[in-house]
């Protein structure tokens, strides 16, 4: 008697087809062998939102018994793999109904494996993800985040990908044989994928992690009340006005302290703050009232209430005064406006560093230009380490023009 | 503006009341002016349509001081006056038939949001076919969402219960939204003699609408209904479960309150009792079906046969044990529904398979027959009566509930 269980924490919109790809792909790679499975989304983080975390799980067992054994729950209170399919979901994730910052290896049982796509390092990524009680494995896939939209789906190879990997970590449940056979299935028999799959599964990095690894940071909790504790009537307090910043000048608003939501975030605002012109407009059309305004009347993002929508960045009439940058270039939520006005040289190299950097600034999820996607993945697959022979699927890039 | 009064100043009587010749939305309309009403909408549907012209009447004889708000639709009307009541506003809606359903959302989201509306539903047949005579299932499609449901069978009766809603509905233990039930055209449309109290003995009784700490004010910052995930409905649900169940000991309180300053009103808030102390056969019916009943039961009574009536007032909060204790006594129950349920145990009405419920832990359990009669405002006949009256007799003699329900009075 044996059972597997995966969860897969992706991007809400932007990856929910590629989440529910992996997961129906766990448990036709393990019907390969005659187990028995289920792949699920809850409703927990619906209505799924742009970029919000979101999960989908996978459970595979020996018999129908053992399955519905593990189903009979919510969702599963624990994985063997935690699949996280965009690097800056490290940084914890926060549901859309008051459960505080979950880290994202939560769920991953002791000596379990936290597989990841990411072009970090695993150092760089234990900046972000919080220590656990536990030792457990840190496997990497190295590829950027695969995002698409609503209806759509980035033909890149990721789930072959993540399938292959957990055919390294998990062989006992998913064979590299059954992983391609499934894959090939799924894809009307051909290769290509299956390809992707073998070099991940050649390819996957490992290295585990000691309890004494990871952010030391407390991820903030929220304790929920007793049905007698609450407001009746479906009411809550609002949110307060705000107060001055310091000697009674400036303004920062109250926030929710209970969603913070900023791990919807991708991206972040970086600002230039000798090039702003003082136009309030990004303080005014900030859909979340991120900004604070300084004693000195300028605008400083609140990293903790920032979801990186990039509405400052399109409203600012300053050129280059507000970059989106990626949010893997950050280690931490710090005020830049502090940062400037302690050591402003010192700020504005490495204000320079962030958005000088092309890696940093490429946007992670939209497409700007005709062709975008077809060179996306072709850079994609090469990194994957697939060469394409055949032509790519979808649309043909060679009609059209940037 | 000159104002023209159709209705000469009525005389005072000894009680300081005044005696009017009114319907019973006219008796409707007349506790609203007593109980100051705030905010009241209006879209007109037969035979609802005939308390908005009462209260527009009212303020346009300077009777009543009130916002009356036309809405485009029932879905507006209710929505209209959700949200006056939630800024603290003392309001009233109502309607009938296929209207309260075109409201249904409306409808559902009144009870979690703890607003005290009071509605009057004129209880008419549900489309198709397009009707206007009396059924009880518009109503009861919101039995089971936290409103308070009650059936009233006389004019005088309506006034009262219309005071005693506001009362109940807006006590801070229950804020609960409360519909009564008036019978299309038997009690909608007909006038009676109906006992008005002063002003001052109403306000002796009925206090002003305190919305407290869920009032929408800025003073009082709050968010009303955001959403919610698996984390906290059933919390939300069993608040309104614990309203619903205090309801119980606020009806009584406010029915004895109402005996006391009134000088009338029912001892048991929940049902009226109709020669059933030595009754062996009770029969049991809402809204204005009591007539005929009440009349057959005289002339069975007069041949020696004992039958009596309950009326049951209160649907929901519903008085599970008291019903079950008052009919203990008897051989046999008849309950009548002018109502259907297609399909249900027994294929009996609502009100019926009710009864069954409640009796199920009780001691005794009397052979029950449950009959659908009277349906789309037919006519109850003396005949329909006797036939339901025999037939408990028959089960009474046997001790054995013939299961089927009985259609009585449709063209065979």
């Amino acid at each position: 008697m044996a059972h597997f269980t995966c969860e897969v924490v992706y991007r809400g919109i932007f990856q929910k087809n590629l989440a529910a790809r992996i997961c129906r792909g766990i448990v036709l790679s393990a019907r390969k062998a005659g187990r028995w499975g289920i792949a699920f989304g809850r409703y927990g983080d619906s209505p799924q939102r742009n970029g919000i975390p979101a999960k989908d799980f996978a459970i595979v067992a020996d018999t129908v018994e053992e399955l519905e054994q593990n189903m009979a729950r919510y969702e599963p209170k624990e994985v063997d793999v935690t699949i996280c399919v965009d690097d800056t979901l490290a940084k914890g994730v926060e549901s859309w109904a008051w459960y505080g910052l979950q880290p994202i290896s939560r769920l991953t049982v002791p000596n379990g494996t936290l597989l990841m796509t990411s072009l970090q390092t695993p150092e760089h990524l234990l900046k972000d993800i919080h220590k656990k009680d536990a030792p457990y494995n840190l496997a990497l896939i190295s590829a950027k985040a695969s995002f698409s939209g609503l209806w759509v789906y980035k033909e890149d190879h990721t789930e072959a990908r993540i399938l292959g990997a957990l055919a390294k970590i998990q062989p006992s449940f998913l064979s590299l044989d059954a992983v391609c056979q499934a894959i090939q299935e799924a894809e009307w028999g051909s290769e290509l994928k299956a390809s992707s799959a073998r070099k991940a599964f050649e390819r996957l990095s490992s290295r585990p992690v000691k309890i004494t690894e990871g952010n030391p940071e407390t991820p903030y909790a929220f304790e929920m009340p007793k049905w007698w504790e609450m407001r009746e009537g479906v009411t809550i307090p609002a949110i307060p006005v705000g107060k001055p910043m310091e000697g009674g000048k400036g303004y920062v608003p109250e926030r929710n302290p209970y969603f913070k939501k900023y791990t919807t975030r991708t991206m972040r605002p970086v600002i230039d703050f000798d090039k702003c012109v003082k136009c309030t407009l990004c303080w005014i059309q900030c859909p979340d009232t991120c900004f604070d305004v300084t004693p000195d009347g300028l605008y400083d993002a609140n990293m903790e209430s920032c979801c990186g929508c990039g509405v400052c960045e399109a409203v600012c009439p300053a050129k280059d005064c507000i970059t989106m940058v990626r949010e893997d270039a950050f280690d931490d939520n710090a005020s830049q406006w502090e940062m400037w006005a302690k050591d402003k040289p010192g700020y504005t190299t490495w204000l320079g560093n962030k958005i000088k950097s092309k890696e940093h600034v490429v946007r992670s999820h939209g497409f700007r230009f005709r062709g975008q996607y077809e060179e996306e993945i072709k850079q994609d697959l090469e990194q994957g380490g697939i060469e394409i022979t055949a032509g790519i699927p979808g649309e043909n890039a060679g009609s059209k023009q940037r | 503006m000159a104002v023209v009064t159709t209705t000469p100043p009525p005389a005072a009587t000894a009680s300081g009341d005044t005696e009017l010749l009114i319907s019973g939305s006219e008796a409707c309309a007349e506790a609203l002016a007593l109980a100051d009403l705030d905010v009241v909408t209006a879209y007109p549907i037969r035979p609802y349509d005939t308390v908005m012209q009462a209260i527009a009447k009212k303020i346009a004889n300077g009777q009543l001081v009130a916002e009356y708000i036309v809405a485009e639709g029932e879905h507006s009307q209710f929505e209209v006056v959700k949200h006056a009541s939630t800024v603290g506003a003392r309001v009233f809606c109502g309607s009938s038939g296929v209207g309260w359903m075109y409201a249904m959302e409306c409808l559902t989201v009144t009870p979690p949001l703890r607003v005290p509306m009071v509605c009057m539903v004129g209880n008419r047949a549900l489309d198709d076919p397009g009707a206007f005579g009396v059924e009880h299932n518009d109503a009861l499609v919101v039995r089971d969402l936290g409103w308070m449901l009650i059936w009233v069978d006389t004019a005088q009766e309506m006034l009262d219960t219309t005071l005693l809603a506001y009362r109940i509905a807006e006590d801070r233990r229950v804020f609960l939204p409360c519909a009564i039930s008036a019978d299309g055209a038997f009690l909608t449309h007909s006038q009676a003699i109906v006992q008005v109290p002063s002003r001052a003995k109403v306000d002796k009784f009925l206090p002003r609408y305190d919305r407290g700490d869920l009032l929408l004010h800025p003073d009082n910052p709050i968010t009303v209904a955001p959403q919610a995930n698996e984390d906290w409905v059933i919390e939300i649900r069993r608040q309104n479960n614990e309203a619903m169940g205090r309801a119980y000991t606020v009806i009584e309180e406010a029915y004895a309150d109402f005996r006391k300053v009134f000088g009338r009103g029912p001892e048991n808030p929940w049902f009226e009792e109709y020669m059933t102390e030595d009754a062996d056969v009770i029969l049991m019916g809402m809204g204005t079906i009591s007539l005929p009943f009440k009349v057959g039961i005289r002339n069975m009574r007069a041949k020696g046969k004992k039958v009596g009536l309950i009326r049951p007032r209160w649907f929901r909060p519903f008085p599970t044990e008291r019903m079950a204790a008052a009919l203990q006594g008897a051989k046999a129950i008849g309950v009548i529904d002018r109502d259907y349920s297609f399909g249900s145990p027994f294929g009996s009405g609502v009100v019926a398979n009710e009864i069954r419920a409640a009796m199920y832990n009780a001691e005794k359990r009397p052979p029950l027959l449950s009959f659908i009669c009277g349906l789309g405002g037919r006519e109850v006949t003396l005949e329909d009566v006797y036939k339901a009256a025999d037939l408990c007799f028959e089960a009474a003699s046997s001790g054995k509930s013939p299961l089927k329900t009985q259609w009585l009075g449709v063209r065979e």
